[in-house]
């Protein structure tokens, strides 16, 4: 059973027919071709496919493509502007936010939705926010090093 | 996963209609944080998911009569934000912010987590400990149950087939009354919980003795439980060590713990007594000063 679905994924909408099992995250990779957000976990714990939707981060992987039906999504690949990198990529490239890179997506994608809702974090609540963006490389100092200057840039 | 008929309603009566048309073939599908993600796992295989996220007006959170009111599509992170529920309730709000990562909080939602009955989850806890009573639809029309009633074993509720959750009411809580959310986590901040308590403490007029105490449990039994035992110790007392020991020893006999990676059934066991004594003794002080606040 197929379902069409409008998305409207960076700003440019899309009308797309998935299977009703698709889950959000396969139809901006596979529908798309939007493949910056990643599958690591499958079960919404690791965050490395974390996009917004309406605004909100969520776990894309258990998200079916139907709940976004008439939304707005915003992925990795909707936050530089042109040749730009958002401030949050780079920070990120600045301080070393990322090694391996497969969660970087999803961390900076969390850390532009933490920005939006507070423009000034403290560490701590940079920790909470980011604590369901697992990485296996960093250690986790320079990705909270990354959005204190993504945040004391972006007020500069 | 399987595949499935998609139905998104924008009444609730509609839901109701397509539950009918399909029977238990049929999963009603909220934040899709627990059934998605058992759908993958092949764990369920619905023939048809019925969505609630179009349906009108179960997103409110309203105050009513002496209780607040949560939709059934409330998100935990709008429970958890709400200046309605912080200012009424922070119990409650404190407690949303425990569940899982932001992430999650922002597609879970207060209905699916009641249907769902993970005994694991923490909202439930501090509900039971407050008294909330669960609002449910079916083709029979309307009905309310109190929460202790509504969990009937693991992943099992007293919803009858065919009927779907639109709210929950949340009792405001009496003059010089304490209440405190905690939970034990040994591994990390978004787990599940080894041991979650939830307790209130009610003072008698004098402000020096305790009036009524509710003691809640999770992650300790197949749904989440009230500790009565423990709590019929504790009218008239001032909670002290003597008592809150008393207390804690009697609510290793209220629980029934599985050994998993979280801990073995013992450990479990003795951690209960332990984060009931600390529930307690912060409900008291939080008890104490609102009596002295308000005189």
């Amino acid at each position: 059973m197929t379902r069409v679905v409008r998305l409207t994924v960076n700003g440019t909408s899309h009308d797309v027919e998935v299977p009703t099992y698709r889950t959000l995250l396969d139809c901006l990779r596979y529908d798309l071709g939007l493949t910056g957000s990643k599958e690591g976990c499958g079960v919404g714990v690791c965050g490395s496919c974390t996009v917004l939707l309406d605004g909100k981060m969520i776990s894309s992987c258990i998200a079916l493509a139907v709940f976004a039906d008439g939304r707005e999504v915003t992925t990795v690949e909707g936050l530089a502007e042109d040749e730009r990198l958002h401030p949050v990529q780079q920070a990120f490239m600045d301080a070393g936010g990322f090694q391996c890179g497969i969660c970087t997506p999803g961390q900076v994608v969390s850390a532009k939705a933490l920005l939006d809702a507070n423009a000034n974090p403290s560490d701590e609540e940079i920790r909470e926010w980011m604590l369901g963006n697992l990485c296996r490389c960093t250690g986790y100092y320079k990705i909270v090093e990354s959005i204190r200057a993504a945040a004391q840039r972006s007020r500069a | 996963m399987n595949a499935f008929d998609y139905r998104a309603p924008r009444v609730v009566d509609e839901a109701l209609a397509v539950l009918r048309e399909y029977g238990e073939d049929a999963r009603v599908v909220a934040g899709g944080t627990a059934l998605v993600t058992m759908m993958r796992q092949h764990l369920v295989r619905p023939g048809c998911l019925v969505s609630l996220r179009d349906v009108q007006g179960l997103s409110r959170i309203e105050a009513t009569n002496g209780a607040l009111r949560l939709g059934a599509m409330v998100t935990h992170r709008e429970a958890e934000v709400s200046p309605l529920v912080r200012e009424r309730l922070p119990v409650l709000a404190e407690t949303f912010r425990r569940v899982a990562t932001v992430r999650i909080r922002h597609m879970a939602t207060i209905g699916g987590a009641l249907a769902h009955a993970d005994p694991n989850q923490d909202p439930p806890v501090t509900l039971l400990a407050l008294d909330a009573r669960v609002e449910v639809r079916g083709a029979g029309g309307r009905r309310e149950l109190p929460l202790g009633e509504f969990f009937r074993d693991y992943y099992e509720t007293a919803l009858e087939p065919g009927e779907l959750v639109t709210g929950i009411t949340v009792p405001l809580l009496a003059a010089a009354t304490g209440a405190t959310f905690l939970k034990f986590l040994p591994r990390t901040a978004d787990d599940y919980a080894t041991v979650a308590v939830a307790a209130t403490v009610t003072l008698e007029p004098d402000g020096e003795r305790c009036r009524e105490a509710r003691i809640a449990l999770g992650s300790v039994g197949v749904t989440p439980l009230r500790g009565r035992a423990a709590e019929a110790l504790l009218p008239g007392e001032r909670l002290g060590e003597r008592v809150l020991q008393a207390a804690g020893e009697a609510v290793k006999g209220e629980v029934d713990p599985l050994s998993d990676h979280r801990g073995s059934a013992a450990y479990k066991r003795e951690m209960t007594a332990v984060i009931v004594k600390r529930a307690l003794t912060q409900a008291w002080e939080a008890a104490r000063r609102s009596a002295r606040g308000t005189r």
